[in-house]
């Protein structure tokens, strides 16, 4: 059953990217992303991670997303100009990209040998994580915040329209 | 019960799909989608090497890795908003201006 799921989600994540991927519209493209990034939560989820899968379909499928598609609607699209033009570089990429991928595999190799041990019971609860932020990793977590109000500030006065004179 | 390695090859599948897409798309808004597409990837192994190990720590950086990416964001599209004003064009070949 799980490994059903397993398939079923990974296939829905690949083939949101592929969608990305081929699509000519960048709203298309973004929105192709929604279901791969919550599928990827899912995916979160099969690993024992419930906190993390509803942080990411909360702030990736959710918020980026939507940041993004906000933007797709201030910039007047154009469709890209289709593939032939380019047939000799998008092979490129595509080889390049596959030279990656091997190399990830076999660098990963080594762990892919190590069986995996059972998960503790209750591995991964909210409760762990919490008291992990809050103790551990109080200082990050409170860095965390000032990354963020940086980012507002900033994205704020990048993004203002100057008063012409 | 599902194999970790699964999802350790899953993660660089990813990864080298977000690496494709960069390098094909011409347009910048996607171009960032496709990074965001990386950073997922990455944090697709950070649980999975997680669960591996037994450590909370890989959920944590996840969730860090979260907040910072959506900072970047939100930020990210604000320059490229500015060069869409500046340029009236999002197409990375056409923003050449730091090319002698």
């Amino acid at each position: 059953m799980a490994t059903l799921l397993f398939f079923l989600l990974s296939a829905l994540c690949v083939g949101g990217i592929l969608g990305m991927i081929l699509s000519r519209n960048a709203a298309y493209s973004a929105l192709c992303l929604v279901p791969s990034f919550a599928a990827l939560g899912a995916l979160f989820g099969l690993l024992g991670g419930p906190f993390i899968a509803v942080v990411q379909v909360i702030i990736y499928a959710g918020a980026v997303m939507v940041l993004f598609l906000f933007v797709v609607m201030m910039i007047p699209l154009r469709p890209a100009p289709s593939f032939p033009k380019r047939k000799a570089f998008f092979a490129l990429s595509v080889v390049l990209a596959a030279c990656l991928l091997a190399l990830i595999v076999l660098s990963l190799s080594a762990s892919l040998k190590t069986s995996a041990a059972a998960a503790p019971e209750g591995f991964g609860g909210v409760g762990d994580i919490g008291r992990l932020l809050f103790t551990d990793l109080l200082y990050p977590f409170e860095i965390t915040s000032l990354v963020i109000l940086a980012a507002l500030v900033g994205a704020l006065i990048l993004a203002k329209k100057k008063k012409s004179p | 019960m599902i194999p970790v390695s699964w999802f350790l090859v899953l993660s660089g599948v990813l990864f080298a799909l977000g690496v494709a897409a960069f390098l094909i798309k011409k347009d910048l808004l996607v171009m960032f989608l496709a990074v965001e597409v990386m950073l997922n990837a990455a944090n697709l192994a950070f649980v999975a090497f997680a669960r591996l190990h037994g450590l909370l720590e890989g959920q944590a950086a996840v969730f860090f890795i979260i907040t910072v990416a959506a900072a970047e964001a939100a930020v990210g599209l604000a320059i490229i908003l500015l060069v869409f004003r500046r340029k009236k064009t999002v197409k990375a070949d056409d923003i050449s201006v730091l090319k002698g």
